[in-house]
């Protein structure tokens, strides 16, 4: 049903996130935003259980901020990513445990782009692009096939492309609008929504 | 409060508690109300309730559910329509019930789902929205409404609430719809419809509905959109309790029965 994807280029992480919030068979929301702004230049994907998202995602958000205040520098996304994945861990064997996926996005000004996936049972992984959902089952052999590692801003949107256009054509559920962001030295930016309006996929 | 803060270097609550009480504390931040349920150690409440409604022949309880609430956001403010039929299982229990907390002449709340969990939470939150208000001065953001219910019960997760309920209002940002569940979701919007009649609701309202209604035609699709889900759906009925949230408060528009509501629709299509 919901769909993540990230690209990590040279100096940059391109992600994207399918923009429904459904329950049982209706959409809720269409213009749902499933991405959460942890610092300057990192994000967390999360998608899963119905109130556990938001309620995880706010607490990794909130606690990324407050080390901010208490210490003056930010988290750098390698440790926002451990820090997410020992919490998500925490809570795994206890009565309330937190059924999310994530991916985390950051950029660090010394070891540069970063992009790690991670899933409800706690496993954490780097890697150079990720997807969740059951779009992923289409769209990670593609990734396999045209990614590579130095690929520029331009190629990694029309590899979004390529993706979003396959779950067009073969994926079961209708999946309207993507929203798109980039992450970079300078910062994080809106890129624009996916599909595009004036194109049309049979 | 400061220097008890500073002092509590355990929690001397669970200490004090007879026959060690375990207690499942969500803390809504104010002391005033006990919102904090203490269990018995060992009990599940979910699995609890299970054995309740599961017991062949003995003992069957069937908690209170189906209902069609609406709400949708236009130029002119927020419609909000419920129906009122309150059923137990095969048996209504009341073609009256008052779906909709008035929480202040600014903010009402919708109820699907349990009854008692909607009537009890949703009082909670009011309470938490008046002392809010003394201890601000200025009325409570529909935003932070919603956030309080939705955080209220996501301290409750798991544990068997059923609460679909819509926080609608007119704050300093304008009008305001968020839905909240009892599994923590909480969204705002610009329509929503819960309960077992949802889906013949969002049929209606979708076909009907534009920013740019005037008033009248607002309310006859709310009306419209409810009637029609009670025609369809056995669990929701009796009448269609229509209130119109606008800038300076919210009003009551309507209360009529859906067998009347029946016979002016048939007799206009003839």
């Amino acid at each position: 049903m919901e769909y993540l994807i990230g690209i990590q280029g040279p100096d940059f992480v391109l992600v994207a996130a399918d923009t429904v919030a459904a329950s049982s068979i209706i959409q809720m929301k269409h213009d749902y935003d499933k991405m959460f702004k942890l610092s300057e230049k990192i994000l967390l994907l999360c998608v899963g259980e119905a109130g556990d998202t938001v309620q995880f995602a706010e607490y990794i958000q909130k606690n990324v901020q407050l080390y901010k205040m208490r210490n003056g520098y930010e988290l750098s996304p390698d440790a926002a990513a451990n820090f997410t994945r020992k919490n998500l861990a925490d809570y795994l064997r206890s009565r309330t445990p937190y059924h999310v996926n994530l991916l985390l996005a950051g950029y660090d000004d010394h070891d540069g782009p970063a992009l790690y996936y991670m899933d409800y049972l706690s496993s954490l992984a780097k890697a150079p692009f990720a997807a969740h959902g059951y779009g992923a089952f289409l769209t990670l052999s593609i990734l396999d096939r045209y990614y590579k590692p130095e690929l520029t801003r331009e190629e990694a949107v029309e590899l979004l492309k390529k993706c979003v256009d396959e779950l067009n054509k073969r994926f079961i559920l209708n999946l309207p609008a993507f929203n798109v962001r980039l992450i970079d030295k300078h910062g994080i930016k809106d890129l624009e929504k996916l599909p595009l309006a004036t194109t049309s996929t049979s | 409060m400061a220097l008890l803060d500073i002092c509590r270097h355990q929690d001397w609550k669970a200490i004090l508690t007879p026959f060690g009480a375990q207690n499942f504390s969500v803390s809504c931040g104010s002391e005033v109300s006990c919102d904090e349920f203490k269990v018995p150690v060992g009990v599940d409440p979910s699995t609890f309730m299970n054995t309740l409604s599961e017991n062949d022949g003995k003992l069957k309880l069937q908690f209170n559910h189906g209902t069609t609430t609406l709400a949708f956001k236009f130029q002119h403010g927020v419609i909000v329509a419920v129906d009122s039929r309150c059923t137990a299982g095969k048996y209504i229990d009341t073609q009256y019930f008052k779906k909709v907390i008035e929480i202040n002449p600014y903010l009402l709340g919708t109820m699907s789902g349990s009854a008692a969990d909607c009537v009890y939470w949703e009082r909670v939150l009011a309470q938490h929205c008046r002392i809010y208000k003394l201890r601000n001065k200025e009325e409570i953001t529909v935003s932070a409404a919603s956030k309080l219910l939705s955080n209220m019960l996501a301290g409750y997760r798991g544990m068997g609430l059923s609460i679909g309920s819509m926080i609608c209002g007119w704050d300093k940002k304008g009008p305001g719809l968020y839905y909240v569940d009892e599994n923590g979701t909480r969204l705002s919007g610009n329509m929503f419809s819960t309960g077992s009649g949802h889906s013949y609701a969002y049929g209606v309202m979708d076909s009907g509905h534009r920013y740019d209604l005037t008033i009248p035609e607002a309310y006859d699709l709310a009306q419209r959109a409810i009637y029609h889900a009670t025609h369809r759906d056995a669990y929701s009925g009796g009448t269609v309790n229509m209130y119109h949230v606008k800038q300076d408060g919210w009003i009551k528009v309507s209360q009529e029965d859906v067998g009347e509501l029946y016979q002016k629709y048939l007799f206009k299509r003839k």
